[in-house]
């Protein structure tokens, strides 16, 4: 059935793909949250919210509820267009991300094979860093169009933050591709399906991945665009109701999404530990592996967490030297290293 | 027509039309802004050519990076289309007469060339993908590839000398 020359089964099946990953960000978003509260409860010694519904599960919901029915207050020198394009491009940068992750091998289902990713495109990495950059935007032009000084001030150090820590986040992307010798996401994450995980082959370059993802979805301690007791919550400080609410989300998307990249990049993507995917048959292996995968997430979601409990925010100049003088000589040094091994290692052969 | 005529016309209008939005908006914010969507429509006329390693190189530099920057610079100078001196009416005259000149020069220039009368390779060139760009760079061109880098290095000791001036 062809029509404009596209193939419709497999634009269905696309869209299909996509209305899934989106509904399941969305969820694991809204439960985040939850999570967040409970996770600060336990490191606090408190008991979090339990008063909605069986162990307060329900609190999500009132919480969404809640914002939607807020009332929506558009500040009179506001830039208005600008002011509503904020969140809608801090929410929709959140979600273009999770186009290039593959989320498990593949489904065989009436007769036709299904990869469980969105778009394997041979920059698939690439990609990614591409979308994180223009995460900036969205914080940058509603800090802007809010004509508030404290929000300026907070978009202005989200921007800067931003920058600096987007150059050391991709020269440890840059040693991982000299492991690798691929841009494409899928090939990475199948090149460590026998169990050789690129965290083993490079760890520092992990380490230093990490704190940049923290520094890129503006967690504690590098949360200085919203500091709330300096520039009273930064950039979205004039956001009311649901346009606040999806600030807030798209953060919690981003840490999901980061969660999943790093996973995959580091940490054998949909690969099952110390299971020969092999033997199992195809469905069962892919259901299994998007299983794995989100176990493997949601343990770096409760990093997000703990850390953020954790750690105190850091002062705005330490946040600087740590992103210039550590992070990028660090960095330099990893991409220098894993060069000369890769080296070394062709000239034995 | 296919989809791909679709696309390359929607493409076209969009990047001609937000370029113009950039020198029509009174608001520089809003300039900054349309010059993004601008880079968005040439980055999606490049993954027409399937050049995709150039696509979002594109996208990471100049729509991610520079006009960041650019924005930051804007939001910071807080430019208003009030407070903006007018430029006189002489200046504008001669502005959009060497901004013609510019332009008769570059079509004089490209008209003749043979690129000008070879058929577009749509979806089947493949020197924008990363693996034959790479090679192309580092097999046939190394030579002004390393020396643009030596250029870059300039401009950094540039800046630097530049910043450390007050201290």
């Amino acid at each position: 059935m062809t029509l404009l020359q596209i193939d419709w089964f497999f634009a269905a099946e696309k869209l299909i793909l996509i209305a899934a990953v989106i509904t399941g960000a969305l969820i694991i978003a809204m439960y985040s949250t939850y999570a967040e509260r409970k996770v600060a409860a336990v490191i606090q010694d408190r008991r979090g919210p339990n008063r909605a519904g069986p162990f307060g599960l329900l609190q999500p919901l009132a919480d969404g509820l809640k914002l939607f029915f807020k009332e929506e207050i558009i500040p009179t020198h506001a830039n208005k267009l600008l002011f509503v394009l904020g969140p809608s491009l801090a929410m929709l940068t959140a979600m273009m991300t999770s186009a290039v992750i593959p989320w498990g091998s593949k489904l065989e289902l009436f007769g036709r094979t299904i990869e469980l990713q969105i778009a394997d495109i041979n920059i698939g990495i690439l990609y990614v860093f591409g979308v994180v950059s223009l995460g900036v935007y969205g914080i940058l032009i509603g800090a802007w169009s809010s004509n508030n000084k404290f929000s300026l001030l907070g978009g202005l150090r989200g921007a800067s933050q931003i920058i600096s820590y987007e150059l050391a986040m991709g020269i440890s992307l840059i040693a991982l591709l000299m492991v690798t010798g691929t841009l494409s996401l899928k090939e990475m994450v199948e090149q460590q399906q026998n169990g050789h995980w690129n965290i083993v082959k490079q760890p520092l370059g992990f380490l230093i991945f990490l704190v940049c993802a923290f520094a890129e979805c503006n967690r504690t301690p590098f949360d200085l665009p919203e500091s709330e007791n300096e520039l009273n919550c930064g950039y979205h400080g004039e956001y009311s109701s649901m346009k606040l609410g999806f600030y807030l989300f798209a953060e919690y998307i981003n840490m999901f999404i980061s969660g999943a990249i790093m996973a995959s990049l580091y940490f054998g993507g949909y690969d099952i530990p110390f299971i020969n995917e092999a033997t199992l048959s195809v469905n069962t292996a892919a259901g299994l592996g998007a299983v794995a995968l989100l176990v493997k997430t949601t343990l770096f979601i409760f990093l997000f967490m703990w850390v953020r409990w954790t750690i105190p925010r850091f002062r705005y100049d330490q946040l600087m030297r740590l992103g210039w003088k550590t992070l990028i000589p660090l960095s330099l040094l990893n991409m220098f290293i894993t060069g000369a091994l890769i080296l070394w290692r062709s000239k034995s052969n | 027509m296919g989809i791909t005529q679709i696309l390359f016309w929607f493409l076209t209008a969009l990047a001609l039309g937000s370029a113009l939005m950039v020198i029509f908006s009174k608001n520089p914010v809003h300039s900054v802004l349309w010059l993004i969507v601008t880079f968005f429509a040439i980055s999606g006329h490049y993954i027409l050519l399937n050049a995709q390693f150039l696509a979002i190189v594109n996208i990471i530099v100049y729509a991610g990076a520079i006009m960041v920057l650019f924005l930051f610079v804007v939001m910071l100078m807080n430019l208003n289309s009030e407070l903006e001196s007018q430029k006189g009416k002489w200046l504008k005259v001669a502005g959009a007469f060497s901004g013609g000149c510019l332009f008769i020069v570059i079509i004089a220039a490209l008209k003749d060339s043979a690129d000008m009368h070879q058929q577009v390779l749509l979806k089947s060139g493949d020197i924008g993908l990363i693996h034959n760009l790479g090679k192309a760079l580092f097999e046939n061109y190394v030579v002004p590839f390393e020396l643009s880098s030596v250029l870059f290095l300039s401009a950094i000791v540039g800046t630097v000398v530049i910043g450390k001036k007050g201290d």
